[in-house]
């Protein structure tokens, strides 16, 4: 009965945002923002009616047989709703009638929300249409199985329960960037108004996502037992590209902000990492790129992913080669300025993406005409780390240029300093780890962004002292908190990537082995139950300077899935990770088990480095609220091409 | 600086960058793009030449697999007609076993057999590597394992 009532809502909302589309594209006004509430509303129902059926586990749902179990903790049994195509899909449309909600809520009422909402609603009709159309979730069973299937045991993970709602906040959420773009565009405005208005959801939405990718390299790390946290799958590609547009979104978004310029390009930018989600949706839904992560595999839903992605991006740069041209230029600009150095901050962004895009997809094409070619991690690391090297090299110089026109020799010697400490920093972690000289420039230009966001900072409250610190705005805060972490990342990720141990053992009861100091002693296994899996658990005590410590990784097995699953120990030290799995039992000595000991310097920094970014990412965004002043008065501008507040009339682009 | 001038090194600055994007993704892609083989493929193409890349995908022969000194372990991937020598030194993924679809990618050493870095079971019970079961459809006469793309009633989807 629940999912029935699901399924109708479902229906509603379908109705809803439809009926949203149209009025929001047409006369707009009180009824759009209504039906954008009505729509979300529905969308929420229809999501809580799924929800229900997991936890009353109703197992007459075909996707409730077959994703959750009777003896699944409750935590999984609701991430067991999203855990799957059709429940995610759902969560898609849920995040994607919010982000209109949200807007029908907090934005101003003229033309430009109308048209947002009334382009939110089409997107948002389009995927419900998907959703009831080609992957209900709501279907039932008959007769219905007395249990589930239970969740792959890999996904039964705190961090894998929350990763995909911030993943879909992220992703989803650059539908409603793009909804106002083109929004902006059939208004032909993408002015200093329309960046001020659309920056909160750039940046709400990249933040999101750098949260959601966080989360799921974090799981990878500690769940998938292998230590790694990056693999350059497709379906992570899938997700980095619009982070990395969304990247060059939110620093282009300040130019057309601040000075009027950039409009075309950023408004380009903002449809294109939308575009750029619903080709990620595809490359893990439709099967064609073989992944570790091959969610639903179904190259017919793949076929209508694809159908979406070519109306909504047609759609776009269609009306985007329409309108494009008559924006205007904003105020010139000395290549040694901000906008300068925001310039080129998305030209190493956007080539970035393309090369992340065209290794992604390379075997694609490899298939087309018959070989079958993988693109791994020595691609991504050659032709990623020389363009962010080099970007990052020029990041503190950015922070320190002024607008229109800079002069950074004053500055000169304040680079030296941090220029200084960044080689030394380069230095120490040499002296640590001697193993790769890929640690010295890493570490250096780590620290150079650290060292350069710093002294911006100090720059900026040096006149004052620390009283003025409390007056700096929200967003200053934020961008020297995503630079330091953005900072503290690379040096993270230079030193665990080249530096990191890894050595397997068969270890007897008794014996030992040694690594990086450390003496790991075998005391045996035993056998524990959990709430739904049976382990094997091993005793590891681990000595370094007299002091001891028992590690206990398991291996488990699942039944209600028929799964074994890894589960590692890690022990958090200082200096990094101690990280041991428990591999298989050697056959021929009694007793004797695999066991890998691992240890990864420097880890936490890439996670909190990423945090971070998410972090400055957010603060960034509250700063807007508090001082949420229109700049100009867009309400009695007519609907004509971008007049320009700082300078006038410029020459066409 | 005028309007043109403007233009004119922010055209240029683009087209450095892209252009060097393109030299950097050549070159990365001559000596990292790894080709996948099916057992038969080694065959047939000669593809085992000394320190190539490559991606060998198949089932896990029955009665191949032989432990060594610590972690090392030496099994054969067959798709049905040909077999092909595999050599690894880690921790085998947990889904590993005989008759078990798996790819594993490394390099060839002087003897054609691949010394594997990494080796990638399918990561739960429904499913196999895709290009595993392609090259097993390919065989005819092969052992054909469960479809990939149909699965039981009632299967996780994930």
């Amino acid at each position: 009965m629940i999912a029935e009532i699901g399924h109708l809502l479902a229906f509603l909302a379908l109705a809803s945002a439809l009926a949203q589309s149209l009025i929001g594209l047409t006369s707009g006004g009180e009824p759009a923002r209504r039906l954008a509430l009505v729509t979300s509303l529905t969308s929420i129902g229809a999501f809580g009616a799924l929800i229900v059926s997991f936890v009353t586990l109703d197992f007459s749902l075909a996707l409730v047989a077959g994703n959750s179990h009777s003896l699944k903790p409750m935590l999984y049994r609701v991430a067991g709703a999203w855990g799957n195509h059709e429940g995610s899909m759902l969560l898609w449309c849920v995040i994607m009638a919010g982000y209109g909600a949200a807007a029908a809520l907090t934005m101003r009422a003229d033309a430009l929300r109308d048209r947002a909402l009334g382009v939110q609603g089409l997107l948002t009709a389009a995927s419900l249409a998907y959703l009831v159309f080609a992957s209900s979730p709501f279907t039932r069973l008959d007769p219905a199985p007395l249990d589930g299937g239970g969740l792959n045991p890999l996904l039964q993970d705190p961090a894998l329960a929350l990763h995909p709602p911030f993943l879909y906040l992220g992703y989803v959420g650059f539908s409603f960037v793009f909804s106002i773009a083109a929004a902006g565009l059939i208004l032909g405005r993408i002015d200093r108004d329309w960046a001020r208005r659309t920056r909160p959801w750039a940046l709400a939405a990249w933040s999101f996502l750098s949260v959601g990718i966080s989360l799921g390299a974090i799981w990878a790390y500690y769940e998938l037992g292998w230590g790694g946290w990056w693999f350059w799958d497709p379906v992570e590609n899938a997700s980095f590209m619009p982070w990395l547009v969304g990247a060059a979104l939110v620093h282009s978004l300040i130019v057309t902000q601040k000075r009027g310029g950039m409009s075309a390009w950023t408004a380009f930018l903002a449809v294109l990492a939308f575009c750029l989600s619903i080709l990620g949706a595809f490359l893990v839904r439709s099967g064609v790129l073989t992944s570790v992560h091959a969610f639903a595999v179904d190259p017919e839903r793949g076929l209508l992913l694809l159908a979406g992605l070519a109306a909504a991006g047609g759609g776009a740069f269609t009306l985007y080669a329409w309108r494009a041209p008559k924006l205007l230029a904003g105020p010139e600009f000395d290549p040694v300025s901000r906008e300068g150095a925001l310039v080129l901050n998305n030209l190493f962004l956007s080539v970035a993406a393309a090369l992340v895009l065209f290794g992604t997809v390379l075997p694609l094409f490899g298939q087309a005409v018959g070989a079958s070619m993988s693109i791994g991690e020595p691609y991504f690391q050659l032709t990623l780390a020389p363009m962010m090297g080099i970007l990052f090299l020029f990041l503190p110089f950015a922070q320190a240029a002024t607008w229109r026109r800079a002069e950074l020799a004053p500055m000169l010697p304040r680079f030296a300093v941090a220029g200084a400490l960044s080689l030394l920093a380069a230095g120490v972690a040499f002296g640590f780890y001697r193993q790769s000289p890929w640690i010295l420039p890493g570490v250096a230009i780590g620290a150079w962004v650290v060292a350069g966001a710093l002294m911006d900072l100090s720059r900026r409250i040096s006149p004052g002292g620390w009283v003025r610190a409390l007056g700096l705005s929200a967003s200053v805060w934020g961008m020297t908190i995503a630079h330091v972490g953005l900072g503290l990342f690379v040096v993270g990720a230079a030193v665990e990537t080249a530096a990191r141990r890894d050595q397997t053992f068969v270890l007897s009861p008794g014996e030992s082995a040694e690594m990086r100091g450390r003496t790991f002693r075998f005391e045996g296994v035993r056998e524990i139950e959990g709430a739904n899996y049976y382990a094997t658990e091993a005793q590891i005590v681990v000595t370094r300077g007299g002091v001891e410590e028992v590690m206990t990784p398991q291996k488990r097995f699942y039944p209600a899935a028929g799964t074994p699953t890894t589960e590692v120990a890690i022990r958090k030290t200082l200096g990094g990770d101690v990280y041991v799995a428990l591999g298989d039992q050697v056959r021929e000595t009694p007793g004797a088990w695999r066991v890998r000991l691992s240890h990864h310097p420097l880890i936490d920094w890439v996670f909190g480095g990423a945090i971070l970014i998410a972090l400055g990412g957010f603060l960034s965004l509250v700063s807007r609220r508090r001082r949420d002043v229109p700049v100009s008065a867009p309400e009695a501008a007519p609907a004509s091409p971008v007049t320009d507040v700082q300078s006038g009339a410029e020459a066409p682009a | 600086m005028r309007k043109r001038s403007q233009r004119l090194w922010l055209i240029g600055a683009a087209g450095l960058l892209v252009a060097s994007g393109v030299a950097l993704a050549a070159t990365a892609l001559k000596d990292t793009v790894a080709y996948f083989y099916s057992p038969s493929d080694l065959v047939e193409k000669n593809a085992a030449q000394v320190g190539r890349s490559a991606r060998v995908g198949g089932l896990v022969e029955a009665g191949s697999v032989r432990r060594g000194e610590g972690a090392a372990v030496e099994f054969r991937i067959t798709d049905g007609s040909h077999v092909a020598e595999v050599s690894f030194d880690g921790l085998l993924p947990d889904l590993f076993e005989e008759g078990q679809g798996i790819v594993a990618e490394g390099r060839f050493d002087g003897s054609g057999r691949l010394v594997a870095e990494r080796v990638l079971a399918k990561h739960d019970e429904n499913y196999m590597p895709k290009e595993v079961y392609e090259a097993l459809k390919d065989k005819a006469g092969a052992a054909t394992p469960a479809s990939y793309e149909t699965r039981p009633a009632g299967a996780p989807a994930t």
